[in-house]
């Protein structure tokens, strides 16, 4: 963290002590939220979801592969996750850091845990499956990546569509049939700074920020959960994030009902 | 979770789970502190089947030296699992992503626990190498490594443990062996700070409500004790063991 970054993680701790967000925000409101679907044409499905000034484009490739040799009669599915050099300053080309390998992992286990896709649907053959390919693009750092790339990868998989087979070959031109989705999972990110916890933390905040808790769920189940960072979290501040998460459910997933 | 729902075996069998054991129970720990003679600290931990050493090395000067930090020690984690530690496949070695992930997490405890501003400019290295893994490798790991970052006498806060805590249909049962963490439906480790019960790691997936998710983790505190028990023990044989030898 840079000199500036730590006198600003002051000014942000300062405000909160008052209950006070720099953008005047409610501890638990989100930012502007706004998911484009369909925008990368040659993808099998694709989104982009701003979180503010976060911004995340997940594009989905559907590809002939094998099944996963204990799970025979599906298809499967992975989330990779980039952050671009050009998203922020201090993000760097090179192999997948651990930052960006855990902000994919959290978002896989949410749609795999919520049985999202239906991966029966994509059995083919003996031997032979679709695959489906998540991949997550980070295009501007603003904070809260978690919740903005799970909208994201959850709005491209609900626009996927599947290649046609026939006879043994695939026709990638004929794209007509839906992915089949069988759950919707959103997810609630929040971090605690001092003593505050609030929800969809800015660029500002995460770096003022001492521990995170992400959960994701659907509409009465929680699907998956992580901690993060080098703080912790007392069992009362996990139950009262809990609600907040179920509270926020609403919105978050109707942000995705119009996805196709 | 991630086993097939197809071929899913039983796993209560008139109440008791696959091993025999009852939901609130435990499989045998035996933590021995200070295995390795060139490390810092080092533990070796067997918790059921699984068997995990870990060490630590530092406080030493930080490299590269952009990493380090004036005000504080930095820590590095690497948990590795062994190509010959699982029952199935031969492991690939070097780092995958779950391993990365698993080491992430893990870091995080450590920085939290461990003073680091007791060692500015440093970094502390924890090394979990789990050579036979049987369920919970990441919660056994973590349990031992803080073993072996209090016999390095590196300055702590606390000593953390972890266990995991999963659900099997409508009951909620502690630390799965591998089967049961297959196909189970739902799995949530977590590292609690013992002196306020503050939770330090968590992850979890599956299913669970919020009412069972709050039991879950109540249940890992309830074992805590058990645990935290067996560290202590660990650490204090191994200073009774320098008394007899004179040192």
């Amino acid at each position: 963290m840079s000199a500036f970054d730590s006198v600003k993680s002051g000014y942000i701790k300062e405000l909160l002590a008052k209950g006070i967000r720099e953008d005047g925000r409610g501890l638990f409101s989100y930012r502007d939220i706004k998911i484009i679907p369909n925008v990368i044409e040659n993808a099998e499905g694709s989104a982009q979801a701003d979180l503010g000034g976060t911004r995340v484009l997940a594009g989905t490739k559907v590809i002939l592969g094998e099944p996963m040799h204990d799970l025979p009669n599906q298809g499967s599915f992975s989330v990779s996750a980039e952050l671009l050099p050009l998203a922020h300053a201090e993000y760097e080309t090179g192999p997948p850091s651990p930052a960006a390998i855990e902000l994919a992992r959290v978002v896989d286990r949410g749609i795999r845990a919520g049985n999202c896709i239906d991966l029966e649907s994509l059995f083919l053959e003996e031997g032979k499956v679709w695959s489906i390919y998540v991949d997550l693009y980070i295009l501007n750092y603003a904070g809260n990546l978690f919740d903005a790339s799970a909208l994201a990868a959850m709005a491209a998989i609900m626009t996927t569509r599947v290649p046609k087979y026939e006879d043994g070959k695939e026709v990638r031109e004929d794209r007509s049939r839906k992915l089949k989705i069988n759950n919707v999972v959103t997810t609630s990110t929040f971090g605690k700074i001092g003593n505050t916890i609030l929800l969809d933390l800015d660029e500002n905040e995460d770096n003022a920020s001492d521990a995170r808790i992400t959960v994701a769920t659907d509409d009465d189940t929680i699907r998956a959960s992580q901690k993060g960072l080098r703080g912790s979290f007392s069992l009362k501040e996990i139950d009262m994030m809990l609600d907040k998460t179920f509270e926020k459910r609403k919105e978050l997933k109707s942000k995705l009902e119009h996805m196709k | 979770m991630g086993g097939s729902a197809a071929n899913k075996p039983k796993l209560i069998i008139d109440g008791k789970r696959v091993d025999g054991r009852s939901f609130g129970q435990m499989r045998q720990i035996k933590i021995t502190a200070s295995v390795l003679k060139n490390a810092d600290g080092s533990a070796f931990i067997e918790w059921g089947n699984n068997k995990i050493l870990a060490a630590v090395y530092g406080p030493k000067e930080a490299t590269p030296k952009h990493l380090s930090d004036p005000m504080k020690a930095i820590i590095k984690c690497r948990y590795m699992m062994a190509p010959f530690s699982s029952l199935a496949d031969h492991g690939r070695t070097g780092p995958n992503r779950r391993a990365t992930e698993i080491s992430k997490v893990i870091k995080e405890v450590f920085e939290n626990c461990v003073v680091l501003t007791e060692y500015p400019g440093s970094q502390i290295e924890v090394y979990i190498e789990i050579l036979q893994g049987d369920g919970g490798t990441r919660a056994a790991g973590l349990t031992a490594a803080a073993v072996a970052m209090a016999s390095a006498g590196i300055q702590m806060k606390d000593i953390p443990y972890a266990v995991s805590v999963g659900r099997i249909d409508e009951h909620l049962a502690i630390d799965f062996n591998m089967i049961e963490d297959n196909y189970s439906d739902s799995d949530m480790p977590i590292a609690i700070s013992p002196r306020n019960n503050d939770i330090v790691l968590l992850q979890m997936d599956g299913g669970l409500t919020k009412e069972q998710f709050m039991r879950s983790i109540k249940m890992a505190i309830d074992a805590g004790k058990t645990i935290t028990d067996l560290q202590k023990r660990a650490l204090r044989e191994v200073y009774a063991k320098d008394e007899i030898n004179g040192e």
